[in-house]
């Protein structure tokens, strides 16, 4: 099988040969960091496309079909039109928590995209503590919709910035339960060793009722957490117009497109290492003919597949569902998701303890 | 003293109060409809519409057009029952010259009159969706309008003003394609009509958010005189197509849609249901168009003797009554138009008190308001 430890490779003794130990390093993280940023802007202008083309199918329109084949290309020019606007700030904003807030927004959100593992070899950090690190990381992105809300000094960024700051908070408990049924299965909260205890069947087939509910929790928390509809209290544009965003133009308000795109792509990406195996590919039981075609995927392109197939299910949910109300919102959480949460998690504890799983 | 806000009904009592101004730029009024919502948290604590944003004038001007005239003028009332306004007028006038409308006449009315009601159904259930967060709905519906109103330019030319009611009749004759579209039309929207309720009605989140909010009881409708599907909603009989006939409607058979609880859910259900009363009506008269005048013979300046006269008619939105004056010239004295919608948001702050944002987005959602209607 390919992987790219040969080009690492080879990238490493050529800067050894030309720099000190402490200048290969630093390099290595500055090559490392521009392909970060390349790879989350590509995948942001994918998950751009790919939500027009869906939303377009599901509402009898061909989407964007323009610019470039097929309209791939009209992210792109969306891009450039929004760097070229002007960077407008209202005059009664606060104006340097205004400038802070769509940096803070996707900083942190690229922070949460270094222990994912794409394949066995391609991880930018692989740390001891990734799932608690990701939970952790990705909680600080509500700082940012709250000072966005409150900078802009407009009463609809107010209200859409409390109504995140209530609903993230809220459904970070769901999601981060949902999260330690995996970490109580497989005995670890290292990224790499939850895949490895998924080489002989994902979770999602080893771990049956508990972790289906997990996963179904974890899809409908993380939902919430990306403000993303039936969840997009804080947007809400039929009643806040924009909410916190509002008073955003330009390239700023591009960037909270990003973050939202990116969160989107590494909520799915948790979701496909945590339950779905992440780069392992689907083995079924003793079919060795089965397994050896399936072995012959690349890894990186099962994690991509599983990683968009929970992309799709976000989006098909945000083009089918009416949006719900701020206290239904906060119900469905504290009196349903919670307790089913919370009992599941007791479950599965008692499962692990008294050996019961596979 | 300010005039325009009277002392009494000022929103903000003390600092810290928080007022917000929905509209008149919003997307979810619909227009140009300006809402002062004084919060505490999300609950709304109190609703003041104000209006003007779009008024025009419209019963001004009719004053200065012959009786020919004015009833164009009533086509930018409710855009979206613009046939239905126009044929209130066209009732009005045919009443004080009191000239015989022919039957081919009155069956083309009825059955533009139905069409124009399911186009505006199928417009407010897309709309409805959007506001109520769900963007699909909005492209079905669009989609089924669509294909109405390329019915509607076949015969009258243009899509939305139509303009074609006369007195004494209607202005042409129908299209030769007009009554294949419309079959054709109908077999394709009876089948589409149960991907409407695939898509809203059977949904969680959607019967959350309308069942129980924004209830108005029947007496309280009637006090705030709502019409149409507003009060039908809360039980209250008062269908014009079913109490006071006019231009056919008591030889056909439909149901009038009644719900007793009052809510945004019945609210739904009614217009669902009256899309589907309007289907059976075009279904009986189709196939059977009488032959004959599509207009009587009437002078060309009509000069109703001095005179009162009051008509209404049933809109998609409610009753509109039109109330003509006429002094025995060729134009008229004074025209009234009670119109439907400004009953409906004066009803608007009693609904959505206590409720939330949210609610206040899914009441102006059921109410179905159009601006130009309330400003006229």
């Amino acid at each position: 099988m390919y992987d790219f430890s040969g080009v690492t490779r080879g990238i490493h003794e050529f800067l050894s040969g030309h720099f000190s130990p402490l200048g290969v390093t630093l390099w290595e993280m500055v090559i490392a960091g521009v392909v970060l940023l390349l790879s989350l802007v590509l995948i942001a202008f994918t998950l751009g496309y790919m939500e027009r083309k869906v939303a377009a199918f599901m509402q009898l329109r061909l989407g964007p079909n323009r610019v470039g084949f097929r309209g791939t290309l009209q992210i792109v020019a969306d891009t450039l039109k929004l760097l070229f606007k002007e960077t407008f700030v209202p005059q009664a904003a606060d104006k340097m928590l205004f400038n802070l807030a769509p940096i803070i927004m996707v900083v942190v959100t690229m922070l949460s995209l270094a222990p994912i593992p794409f394949t066995e070899t391609l991880q930018f950090y692989d740390m001891n503590i990734g799932v608690f690190y990701v939970s952790a990381v990705t909680s600080i992105g509500v700082v940012g919709i709250l000072m966005a809300g409150w900078s802009s000094n407009n009463k609809y960024s107010l209200l859409g910035a409390m109504r995140s700051g209530a609903q993230i908070v809220s459904y970070e408990l769901s999601a981060g339960l949902s999260i330690i049924v995996i970490v109580a299965l497989s005995g670890s909260m290292q990224f790499s060793e939850i895949v490895q205890s998924q080489a002989n069947g994902w979770w999602i087939f080893k771990g049956h009722i508990p972790v289906w509910i997990a996963f179904v929790v974890f899809l409908i928390a993380g939902t919430a957490e990306l403000n993303r509809a039936p969840f997009d209290m804080a947007e809400a544009e039929s009643e806040l117009t924009a909410g916190f965003h509002t008073e955003y133009p330009g390239m700023r308000f591009a960037m909270f497109l990003l973050a939202e795109y990116l969160n989107m792509f590494i909520l799915a990406a948790i979701g496909a290492t945590l339950f779905l195996g992440g780069w392992m590919p689907l083995h079924i039981g003793n079919l060795e003919g089965f397994n050896k075609v399936m072995d012959f995927i690349p890894p990186l392109v099962w994690f991509m597949g599983k990683t968009f197939l929970i992309v799709f299910i976000i989006m098909w949910f945000r083009w089918t569902f009416p949006r719900l109300r701020i206290d239904q919102l906060l119900t469905l959480e504290w009196k349903f998701l919670m307790p089913i949460s919370l009992v599941n998690l007791i479950l599965v504890a008692l499962a692990v303890i008294l050996g019961l799983h596979f | 003293m300010n005039i325009f806000e009277p002392e009494n009904k000022k929103l903000v009592e003390s600092e810290q109060d928080f007022v917000v101004n929905v509209g008149p730029q919003h997307p979810s009024t619909h227009g140009v409809l300006h809402l002062k919502i004084k919060l505490e948290g999300e609950t709304i604590k109190a609703v003041q519409p104000h209006l003007g944003y779009i008024h025009r004038s419209i019963e001004k001007m009719s004053e200065a057009g012959s009786y020919r005239q004015f009833s164009y003028l009533t086509s930018r009332m409710d855009y979206l029952s613009s046939h239905m306004n126009n044929q209130a007028c066209a009732l009005a006038v045919e009443k004080a010259i009191q000239v015989e409308v022919p039957e081919r006449a009155k069956v083309i009315r009825i059955l533009m009159a139905e069409l124009t009601r399911l186009a505006s159904h199928q417009l407010w259930w897309g709309a409805m969706g959007l506001d109520l967060g769900a963007i699909t709905p909005f492209f079905i519906g669009f989609r089924d309008r669509e294909e109405i109103l390329e019915i509607f330019e076949d015969t009258c030319g243009t899509r939305l003003t139509m303009n074609y009611v006369v007195p004494g009749g209607v202005m042409v004759d129908l299209h030769p394609d007009f009554q294949k579209k419309v079959v054709a039309f109908l077999g394709r929207f009876k089948k589409r009509i149960k991907e409407y309720d695939d898509l809203v009605t059977g949904n969680i989140i959607f019967e959350q958010r309308t069942k129980g909010v924004g209830v108005i009881s029947a007496e309280d409708a009637i006090s705030y005189g709502c019409s149409g599907p507003v009060a039908r909603a809360s039980g209250v009989s008062c269908d014009i197509r079913k109490l006071h006939p006019y231009d056919g409607y008591e030889k056909l058979e439909f149901k009038e849609c009644i719900e007793t609880e009052g809510d945004c859910f019945a609210r739904y259900k009614v217009r669902m249901e009256e899309m589907k009363e309007s289907v059976k009506i075009i279904e009986q008269l189709i196939d059977n168009i009488p032959e004959g005048d599509f207009q009587a013979k009437t002078k060309n300046v009509l000069k109703p003797p001095k005179g009162e006269w009051f008509t209404r008619v049933e809109t998609a939105r409610g009753e509109l009554g039109v109330y003509l004056i006429s002094d025995g010239t060729m134009k008229p004295y004074r025209v009234k138009f009670r119109s439907p919608n400004f009953s409906h948001v004066s009803a608007l702050e009693h609904m959505s008190k206590g409720g939330k944002i949210g609610d206040l987005v899914a009441i102006m959602a059921t109410l179905d308001l159009v601006i130009p209607d309330v400003d006229r």
